[in-house]
């Protein structure tokens, strides 16, 4: 029989703010000593209160509209109730009843990345968002031989919870969603998405079923996922072991697995246990959230254009191909660099000039970004300005200068900051399109090579390039190679 | 009896200093609490070194309307450098690094903290005989209860052991110990006095006030603490009390609607102090107040509404108290042994009786049949009220049923003990406020409290009212006969 899979997915987000979900700690805790981003609001001390940030409610709102969720007006945040050392309260702030966004959808292209090559072709999944909620991060557990240590830097951080319905088919669709809401927090600037540093943590639940029933199997759980990948290849494990199972006439156990990165294989973490009562009920301490239409069109106006429209754009306005649109919109900064070169182009040809824009964006720029270690979210801290980039395209199209000379120029233009103008005339690298000049060059170049010149005549065509190569050389590399190639044709004619 | 504005006005004619009237204070209380118990921890030191500023503050020519002038804290308000234990065993080694919001406008007022009062474990309770320390007794008669969760405060203010005492109440833990302790109590409407730093029982009715000698000292208080605090979300900006405003108001009632709630004249009523209260209610119509019946329908419904809300918040409120971060810990063999060792250890009857209702309250399948409900009906008492107030300026009741009872009377049946704040209760869940002030003795000679009730926000013209009622009446100015009184 064949089956299918059938994945929900939980994907807790930190946010970024500069102070925690309740209190004016400071929210980065990463890296920090332990016990030293810590008030007695987030340590639980008895009589400490919270307080709603702010900037908190508004990126969980950024990020409800960017997944196209309503938002509600009025909600408020109740107490989640239960016991472990990291949680100081002995209860989570969380909201249950009335989620902050709720009835929205991500849109993803998915790949078969499966031969390891590049796919121009992909299927566009929508994946609904049943719901998305703030609540506040817990402390953090270390055990050491018999005794257990706890860090409250990371208490109190404010969290996104966003859930999906069971919508994901396939361990590469559940790829193409977290990476598609990775993508997002990031364009959104409202969380670093990093799932190595957990702040992004996801758990599927999945479960199969006869391929073309509408029933549900049997819920496993998948946690300790740290990266994209991870969850890739724990979803196909585990898709792998209940089919066999399944195949052998077994039953699958409701169970939470682990998934085990060096092993590459799932482990049962934790039996079915009974069902926790949260006892939730609204938090007394806070007054209930209200959403008026101007706050609601203020942080509307703040959600940029996301990846996903910005590659359908540049596909149709540009006819930029499936690989560039998504290379350049990997990162908000590069796309907006990208469509800074763009909107500072002259008039003339969009696509070709979109092209070179692509071209040399993921060339030469990210070339040289990656050896000078500047991250591509850092574009804009490059010397070259987009405008700049611009007026170097334009040189080249306009045969002021030929590509490899571009290439030397940009060098320059990305260690001085100059402008490529300027570096052209100083260094005199404007390229020699005089025809008398240039046929002089060509003459002597045949007087020099008589037993090149022969061979090409008896056929032998690759000669031709090294014969261009010698003019080239001669003109120090600043010959119009066009004009060059037609002159040498000429002279070479029998 | 020393009130709060005779010892600024001594103080300020340099009569006496605040080290002197310090030391005064620290003498009586250590002559008289050990068979009163009303303060927890005395702090001797940080008491001196207070006035030693006040004083200094003083001759450098500064005034405010407590500098100086030595007060004492309820023990569930966390106070800098002073333990603070909500009377609980879980919390017997427990100080804060930080001051509640009201206590730090007090000190920043320069008032002088003598030490930190008894009260019922977690403030639950109606006679201080929850504490994990021992009960308070009261003055008028160290056989019986000062009443409660704010029994200590009462105590003290009632035996001269402060000028005045900050208390808490959320089901009537101000109001009743003061109608016990013949002193005056103020209850504030909820987020009127920020809640910073108390230490939580029921958030949603949590206040806190002070008891004081007289209504002009309530209002000093009550303007020192009150006011929006950025720490507290559910405190607001308020106009705040004038003070002034009470000496100034003639020695009339006229034009003053006093509403009297039928339902809080029931049976079970001690005779005697429904007596007392009627003579109080018929002193303000001779004071020219036009007085009428009115029906708080619901009144009966308050206790169990209470009942459920209360300890459901509570439930929740206490579950920080685990032994991982602070106070009690007990080693268990793993970590759940711990939790219920630290909590079985740490809390008392009463606290494990509320926080097992609660929880129960709270749990799936029950929710919607008691907390939602409770919360529907809650806002139905609050609706009774705000009837009431379409018809009335005040309304005028008792504070309890009975006077003080006998330690030891109740305390083997909490119903029998709950019902001592059957009146007090449904002011606390409109969220509005009260005063309780003396009005007599009973045939015993124990004080009987009057129950002044205002809508949310209205202290000003209840506090008006105490006022010109003490200033015709000399009930506050009687003081208990104690043994061994220096």
């Amino acid at each position: 029989m064949e089956y299918e899979v059938v994945i929900g997915m939980e994907t807790h987000v930190e946010l970024d703010t500069h102070s925690k979900m309740f209190c004016a700690c400071s929210a980065r805790f990463f890296g920090a000593e332990p016990n030293v981003n810590v008030c007695p609001v987030c340590l639980g001390m008895p009589g400490a209160l919270p307080v709603i940030n702010r900037r908190a409610v508004e990126f969980a709102m950024m990020v409800g509209l960017a997944l196209n969720c309503q938002i509600a007006r009025h909600t408020f945040w109740e107490r989640k109730s239960y016991w472990y050392p990291d949680l100081p309260k002995g209860y989570q702030i969380s909201q249950y009843q009335r989620p902050l966004a709720y009835d929205g959808w991500l849109d993803v292209d998915v790949r078969d990345l499966s031969t390891g090559n590049w796919s121009e072709e992909s299927v566009r999944r929508r994946i609904r968002i049943r719901r998305a909620h703030l609540e506040e991060d817990t402390g953090k557990l270390t055990h050491v031989g018999d005794k257990s240590y706890v860090d409250y830097n990371r208490s109190g951080v404010p969290l996104l919870e966003i859930v999906t319905e069971p919508d994901i088919r396939s361990a590469d669709e559940a790829y193409a969603y977290l990476s598609a809401l990775q993508q997002l927090v990031r364009y959104l600037g409202v969380s670093t998405g990093d799932m190595e540093k957990g702040a992004m943590r996801c758990e599927p639940n999945m479960s199969l079923r006869p391929k073309g029933s509408a029933g549900f199997g049997v819920k496993v759980e998948i946690k300790n996922l740290n990266s994209l990948r991870a969850v890739r290849d724990a979803i196909a494990y585990e898709i792998r072991r209940q089919t066999a199972l399944l195949e052998r006439g077994e039953a699958v156990q409701q169970v939470t697995m682990g998934w085990d990165e060096s092993r590459g294989v799932t482990v049962v973490q934790r039996e079915k246990e009974s069902a926790h009562d949260y006892r939730y009920f609204p938090e007394p301490d806070l007054p209930p959230l209200e959403i008026d239409d101007a706050w609601l069109e203020d942080v509307r106006r703040r959600v940029p254009e996301l990846a996903l429209a910005r590659q359908d754009r540049y596909r149709r306005d540009f006819g930029l191909s499936a690989y560039d649109a998504v290379q350049l919109t990997s990162d908000r900064a590069i796309a907006d660099w990208f469509e800074q070169v763009i909107a500072a182009a002259p008039a003339g040809d969009l696509r070709a000039r979109a092209k070179a824009a692509a071209n040399w964006i993921q060339t030469e720029v990210f070339r040289l970004m990656k050896a000078n270690a500047i991250p591509n979210a850092e574009i804009a801290s490059i010397k070259p300005q987009p405008q700049q980039l611009a007026e170097l395209i334009g040189l080249v199209e306009q045969q002021v200068i030929n590509l490899n000379t571009a290439r030397q120029v940009f060098e320059e233009m990305f260690a001085t900051g100059a402008a490529p103008r300027a570096i052209v005339e100083a260094k005199g690298l404007a390229q020699v399109s005089d025809v008398d000049a240039l046929r002089q060059v060509v003459a002597e170049v045949i007087a020099a090579h008589p037993s090149q010149v022969q061979q090409y005549r008896s056929g032998q065509e690759k000669v031709f390039g090294f014969l261009v190569g010698q003019v080239m050389k001669a003109t120090k590399g600043k010959g119009n190679a066009q004009v060059i190639n037609r002159l040498l044709r000429e002279a070479l004619k029998p | 009896m020393l009130t709060v504005h005779a010892a600024r006005e001594r103080l300020r004619r340099r009569e006496v200093s605040a080290v002197e009237l310090t030391r005064a204070f620290l003498e009586r209380i250590h002559a008289l609490n050990p068979c009163l118990n009303a303060y927890l921890t005395v702090a001797d030191e940080a008491a001196l070194a207070m006035a030693r500023d006040a004083d200094a503050r003083m001759a450098r020519g500064e005034d405010t309307p407590l500098l100086g002038v030595p007060i004492a804290i309820k023990d569930v308000l966390s106070t800098r450098d002073m333990r603070t234990t909500a009377g609980s065993k879980i919390l017997a080694d427990y100080t804060p690094s930080w001051d509640a919001t009201a206590v730090a406008r007090l000190r920043a007022l320069g008032a002088v903290f003598l030490g930190k009062l008894n009260c019922d474990e977690f403030a639950m309770g109606s006679s201080t005989e929850n504490s994990a320390f021992g009960p308070t007794r009261n003055p008028w008669d160290e056989t019986r209860v000062p009443g409660g969760s704010s029994g200590g405060s009462a105590a003290a203010v009632a035996a001269d052991l402060c000028c005045a005492a900050l208390g808490t109440d959320t089901g009537g833990s101000i109001r009743q110990p003061a109608s016990l302790c013949g002193v005056t109590g103020l209850k504030n409407s909820y987020g009127r006095v920020s809640r910073y730093g108390l230490i939580a029982f029921a958030s949603s009715l949590d206040t806190v006030g002070a008891l004081t000698k007289d209504a002009r000292d309530a209002a000093i208080m009550l303007r020192a603490m009150e006011g929006r605090d950025p720490l507290d979300s559910t405190s607001v900006e308020v106009v705040p009390i004038d003070v002034a405003a009470l000496d100034e108001s003639r020695d009339s009632l006229r034009g003053l609607r006093v509403g009297v709630p039928v339902e809080y004249f029931g049976s079970g009523m001690q005779p005697d102090v429904a007596q007392r209260v009627r003579e109080a209610i018929d002193h303000l119509q001779s004071l020219g107040a036009a007085v009428r019946e009115v029906s708080l329908p619901r009144t009966h419904l308050g206790l169990p509404v209470y009942y459920i809300i209360a300890p459901a918040e509570a439930s929740a409120n206490l579950a920080r108290f685990d032994g991982v971060k602070y106070g009690l810990r007990v080693q268990g063999r793993d970590l759940i042994a711990t939790y219920m060792e630290t909590r079985g250890a740490g809390f008392g009857a009463e606290v494990k009786r509320r926080i097992m209702l609660g929880t129960y309250a709270l749990s799936a399948g029950y929710y919607d049949a008691y907390y939602i409900r409770a919360q529907k009906v809650r806002t139905l008492i609050k609706r009774d009220f705000e009837q009431a107030f379409n018809q009335v300026d005040i309304i005028a009741a008792p504070v309890s049923p009975t006077t003080a009872f006998p330690l030891g009377s109740k305390t083997e049946d909490p119903i029998q003990m709950y019902l001592a704040d059957v009146f007090t209760l449904p002011v606390s869940l409109a969220g509005i406020c009260g005063i309780s002030i003396p009005c007599g003795f009973d045939r015993d000679g124990l004080p009987v409290g009057l129950q002044l009730i205002g809508p949310a926000f209205g202290e000003q013209r209840v506090l008006e009212v105490a006022h010109i009622f003490q200033q015709t009446t000399d009930f506050h100015l009687q003081k208990p006969r104690l043994k061994g009184e220096p």
